[in-house]
């Protein structure tokens, strides 16, 4: 069965993003680039089955900038056969990325799809149950567990109220939680091994999708700022402003 | 110009991050049309009737509705959406789940977890973690949309009389089903919607420890939450988790103990009104965003504080 697994790149999660000054959008342009954490997940567990003997192949897929073949050489040092990468400058929102997978789906006829639940920087939370959808498949979410069966997978999904297990048909589409696994460091002898391994650049036009974006964006701004408080030095002083000043005890 | 509100409800009472949606929805302008899927849902029905701005609650009961499986509950808004010029369902795991589903089905874009209505078109919603707010406008014939409860107010659970109308359920779609569920049990409030939450990071450094903030939490009839550092290193359950990628929480007053205030937290928490922070560190980020900080040890502090209570 092969895997296919999607990995965004996007700014790294220990980096502060602030608006530009003129609203236009955020300012990235020099900022530290990552794979999603989520993705790094995704990809953990796609290579964990490989290895068990559960996959044969571990496909990673990344789409925009040129730049994006980075974020998919991680992905084949951490274990992934192959990429594909979709190449575009355009901003591709959540549907056409899901549209655009969808097309790799048809071809590449993959048993399993990962995908982070989110990625960190829009944090729109769509793209995985998008893909479902338009595929037709089973979609299993947010999830901390994956035991795959026999056309089936058990999984283990963090809701709200807890945790939920759900059985979901194969072909599915599984969206990733951070606490599944935790995924590898990688080895340098693996980087230099992920510089051979065979890496496929499309167009979106190859794959007849139209990425045109639904989603105007604009006045990317700061949030109200909090500003520092004061620091107490007792617990006594702290009751007595949480009563007295701040009136909320 | 009309909007279909999926609920969130336990078939029985509606789950109070839907009263929020509803307040969203009156952004809008035009009738709001509540839909209530689930199994033995009447219950939850009746209560979607009264909420004040309802005019009309559509009925799907099946028992493919339980749990609300995406599979199944997506193709009965699809068939719905039709007549509408907004979808709308709060921004929870139950919502982040089906409605996706629902906007690719439509071949629309979603507009996910505003925080503000601009008009018809047009929202706000949070990016990196919060740390930056963008206007969004949709271009699509039926705008998608979540919206985060915790920034719009709860609309009147009573007062409201709108008419209850049973809508025809759609084939179950065979392609998952429900096993089980493990939920935390607790006499607290719910995270989201209580208005005090104490929470705890990994300077408590046991599940043990937790026990601690229990006692405190009690005396101020306050919900317990965690940062991502506390869950992942087990000492409390998943659903305790604030922050980016777990519950968004705005209370009157949030206690942040023995937690730094990384920015993943900080998204999950930095619209409470007050904040408090202790912890032992004076440079901890979490005090640039407190109102009032003690520099402390939390396992002499906490105690202290609770029988100052």
């Amino acid at each position: 069965m092969k895997v296919l697994v999607a990995v965004k790149r996007v700014v790294d999660y220990n980096v502060n993003v602030r608006a530009k000054a003129d609203g236009s959008g955020a300012d990235i342009a020099n900022a530290k680039m990552s794979m999603n954490p989520f993705d790094e997940v995704a990809i953990e567990e796609a290579v964990r089955l490989k290895e068990a003997g559960k996959a044969s192949e571990v496909i990673a897929v990344s789409m925009g900038v040129s730049a994006c073949q980075d974020t998919i050489r991680t992905a084949l040092a951490m274990g992934a056969d192959r990429g594909i990468l979709i190449e575009s400058d355009a901003d591709i929102q959540p549907l056409a990325v899901a549209k655009l997978l969808k097309a790799l789906v048809d071809k590449e006829q993959p048993g399993l799809v990962l995908v982070g639940k989110q990625a960190i920087d829009d944090d729109s939370n769509q793209t995985g149950q998008m893909l479902a959808a338009l595929l037709g498949w089973a979609q299993g979410t947010f999830i901390s567990k994956l035991e795959l069966g026999d056309g089936s997978a058990t999984i283990i999904r963090e809701v709200d109220g807890g945790l939920e297990t759900d059985s979901v048909k194969l072909p599915a589409i599984i969206t990733v939680d951070l606490r599944l696994n935790e995924p590898r460091f990688v080895k340098l002898p693996n980087i230099m091994k992920a510089k051979k391994k065979p890496l496929e650049v499309l167009k979106p036009g190859d794959l007849g999708v139209d990425i045109t974006p639904r989603l105007a964006y604009s006045s990317f701004r700061e949030p109200p700022k909090r500003k520092a408080g004061i620091k107490v030095k007792t617990v006594a002083d702290l009751v007595d402003k949480l009563k007295n000043e701040a009136k909320v005890i | 110009m009309s909007v279909l509100l999926i609920a969130e409800h336990d078939n029985t009472a509606i789950k109070k991050a839907t009263l929020s949606t509803v307040t969203a929805a009156s952004k809008l302008g035009g009738d709001i049309h509540i839909l209530v899927a689930g199994h033995g849902c009447q219950g939850a029905a009746e209560a979607a009737a009264k909420i004040v701005g309802v005019s009309k609650v559509l009925v799907a009961d099946a028992p493919h509705y339980n749990h609300e499986l995406a599979e199944n509950i997506a193709p009965l808004v699809v068939g719905l959406a039709a007549g509408y010029s907004h979808v709308l369902t709060p921004a929870t795991t139950m919502g982040k789940n089906f409605m996706p589903r629902v906007a690719a089905l439509l071949d629309v874009a979603q507009v996910s977890e505003i925080i503000a209505v601009e008009s018809a078109d047009t929202f706000v919603r949070p990016i990196y973690a919060g740390n930056v707010l963008v206007t969004v406008q949709s271009k699509d014939a039926i705008k998608v949309v979540t919206v985060r409860g915790t920034s719009f107010d709860t609309a009147p659970a009573e007062g409201g009389s709108a008419s209850i109308e049973a809508v025809a359920a759609t084939p179950p779609a065979g392609l998952s089903s429900y096993i089980s569920q493990e939920l935390t049990k607790s006499e607290r409030p719910e995270l989201t919607a209580a208005r005090v939450v104490v929470a705890g990071g990994r300077a408590l450094g046991s599940g043990e420890n937790f026990h601690l903030l229990d006692a405190l939490a009690d005396k101020l009839g306050a919900a317990v939450g965690a940062t991502r550092a506390a869950v992942d290193a087990g000492y409390v359950p998943n659903d305790y988790q604030i922050g980016q990628t777990g519950k968004i929480v705005a209370p009157e007053l949030y206690i942040g103990i023995g937690l730094s205030g990384a920015i993943q937290h900080l998204a999950g928490m930095k619209d409470s009104k007050v904040i408090v922070a202790i912890n032992k560190d004076e440079e901890a980020p979490i005090f640039q965003v407190s109102d009032y900080g003690l520099v402390g040890d939390l396992f002499s502090v906490v105690p202290e504080l609770t029988q100052a209570l």
